[in-house]
């Protein structure tokens, strides 16, 4: 049977591509008259190249991602545009049972707190440096990632400067758990699974996550060239209609088991189905026999979170801005602006009758409870989206955050 | 100025290719190539041999981590961009079909890159396609050894003569639009199954 449309999608072998490989696996894009071809990849760096050169037409991707495509920060850089987002939250940072006995001393205790946590860090952090010790390493995935961008915000907040008082590298998801063991790195921002990863080793304590250092933030998006979404608004509409589908699937507690069992298959993440548990559950063990219930550790659906937010994009660029990755100019802001698109969401969606949020920005960090807002057609139900350190970004008032940025 | 005069890094676990690549680098006249198989210590290898041109295979998940390193002044003395010209689109199609990626210190000549990249490139093909020719080989051994099986099923259990069996799975495999090798198989399981070994 042929297909209406073939779209090639690229993905990484993560747990937060859930939405993209359960749209292709259990029906959803045949349903939408699309056959999906989902390719594996080793890198965002091949994900990139054949996004820019046309063997992916779409790709699951780190949501600061296509900002750097279309800014030019990358080689082979090519306009690229979000539509879509693939989910909320799911990472943690780990640290190595070393760091986490020097936080201890210092005060910090297995609940996760992110203030308590940096607090710990920075005291042991500073005890280090005055004992003349090497500077703790920490790892991430990629330099414009989500996880870059959180690890550095919640070290700044507790007054580690993430330039002068550690050093940041870059490792591939799969290799973190084993760098760490190794003592290459100390800790690390990454997704799931791979820190329950070094929790199950023994070799590592996760110390804070994602969603409590802003909850319900952004993390991967749908990717696509826009040069094809401009070339084929019927197939991207129909694609992210699946997606849709798919996203509610996967929210649904229901499906937990099957869409473990999809992920765990060789061709997707290979790794076993209960190790997938945690990111599905929001229950982490943290090390030490420590058990941890997290809401909204990840949301694949809820709190609009397949939304793709300009202020997500905007808040991504202040901290591209604030760590030195590009300079604030009116034509930087622009494309930044530009890159996410929620236009092609709701014209996309419209027809399924389902609640579309009336915005395209939202002010982060000023929702203090879960709050149900007006949207077009059924209820929506957003946040709550606070900062760990309270503060708010006011998408409006991007001159001013930027001001008030500092290192640490 | 030679092209031998360029220092050129080849980055690639795969070690058959990627001494591939270093002899056709040598017999091109580039006497400054050399080899990593190991991404461990790779900052201070590229800052020891500061290489003009770095190639690098693409099924390598450390790609993020070395563009990041390029982009970084303390590891690498001069910024790095990936190919020499954007404007280059067939070539940088060809290498990335490949499977080849390079990164070439800014500021090179085109000509004289260019050169390089295609050596790699039709490099790669020829350890792709002698990879798929050896895979071949090995697939269609392993057909005629399981031919040779359900053949032997067949004489035995329905006393043919081997052209005969022969025949029959020849003639079942068109019937059904398979391969003959897939009937045979499909043979020698059900009698596995059927506990009619041979």
């Amino acid at each position: 049977m042929s297909m209406a449309h073939e779209i090639t999608a690229g993905f990484m072998p993560l747990f937060d591509s859930a939405v993209l490989v359960a749209a292709g696996e259990m029906g959803f894009a045949a349903r939408e008259g699309i056959e999906l071809k989902l390719q594996r990849e080793t890198s965002w760096a091949n994900i990139r190249d054949r996004i820019a050169i046309g063997h992916f037409d779409v790709a699951h991707m780190l949501g600061p991602m296509p900002l750097a495509c279309s800014l030019g920060l990358t080689p082979l850089a090519s306009d690229t545009i979000v539509p879509f987002s693939l989910g909320l939250g799911g990472n943690c940072i780990t640290v190595s049972n070393a760091v986490w006995d020097g936080m201890a001393a210092h005060g910090a205790v297995a609940d996760l707190d992110p203030a308590r946590a940096g607090t710990a860090l920075g005291a042991l952090v500073r005890e280090r440096a005055a004992s003349g010790r090497e500077p703790l390493r920490f790892a991430v995935v990629h330099p414009h990632s989500g996880h870059n961008y959180e690890l550095r915000y919640w070290l700044a907040a507790c007054g580690i400067d993430p330039d002068r008082d550690i050093e940041i590298v870059i490792v591939p998801p799969p290799f973190m758990a084993d760098a760490l063991s190794a003592g290459r790195i100390d800790g690390y921002c990454v997704g799931e699974p791979w820190n329950s990863a070094s929790v199950a080793a023994g070799t590592g304590r996760i110390v804070t996550v994602k969603a409590l250092l802003w909850r319900n933030s952004p993390e991967k998006v749908l990717g696509v060239r826009k040069a094809w979404a401009e070339e084929h608004p019927d197939a991207l509409a129909a694609l992210l209609r699946a997606l849709y589908h798919s996203a509610r699937w996967c929210q649904d507690p229901a499906n937990r088991g099957e869409l473990a069992a999809l992920m765990a298959r060789p061709g997707f993440l290979g790794q076993p189905e209960a190790i997938q548990m945690p990111a599905l559950t929001g229950r982490l063990q943290l090390g030490g026999g420590v058990e941890r219930s997290v809401e909204d550790f990840f949301l694949p659906f809820d709190k609009a979170a397949n939304f793709p937010w300009k202020s997500h994009a905007l808040w991504f660029y202040t901290q591209m801005v604030r760590w030195g990755q590009l300079p604030h100019t009116p034509q930087n802001l622009a494309i930044a602006r530009d890159c996410y698109r929620p236009d092609l969401y709701r014209s996309a969606l419209k027809p399924l009758g389902v609640a579309l949020p009336g915005a395209n920005a939202k002010v982060e960090g000023a929702l203090k409870v879960a709050t149900p807002v007006g949207s077009a057609g059924a209820s929506l139900v957003l946040g709550p989206d606070g900062f760990f350190d309270g503060q708010i970004f006011d998408p409006d008032r991007i001159d001013a955050y930027i001001a008030g940025q500092k290192n640490a | 100025m030679s092209t031998g005069s360029l220092t050129i890094l080849v980055i690639d676990e795969n070690r058959i290719r990627a001494s591939i690549i270093e002899a056709g680098l040598r017999d091109a006249g580039h006497r400054h190539v050399t080899v990593v198989h190991d991404v461990a210590g790779i900052a201070r290898r590229i800052a020891e041999i500061e290489p003009d041109v770095i190639v690098i295979d693409l099924e390598n998940p450390n790609r993020d981590m070395l563009e990041n390193m390029f982009q970084l002044s303390r590891a690498v003395k001069r910024p790095i961009a990936m190919f020499v010209d954007r404007s280059d689109q067939a070539s940088i199609e060809a290498a990335v079909d490949a499977g080849v990626s390079a990164y070439v210190v800014d500021g090179l000549k085109k000509e004289r890159i260019k050169p390089i990249l295609d050596m790699a490139i039709s490099r790669f093909n020829a350890f792709s396609r002698m990879a798929r020719e050896l895979e071949e080989a090995r697939s269609e051994l392993e057909n005629r050894k399981v031919i040779d099986r359900a053949k032997g099923i067949l004489m035995k259990s329905r006393g043919l003569s081997e052209e005969a069996a022969y025949t029959l799975l020849r003639k079942t495999a068109m019937n059904q639009n398979r391969k003959i090798a897939d009937i045979a198989q499909s043979l020698v399981t059900a009698a596995g199954l059927l506990g009619e070994g041979e």
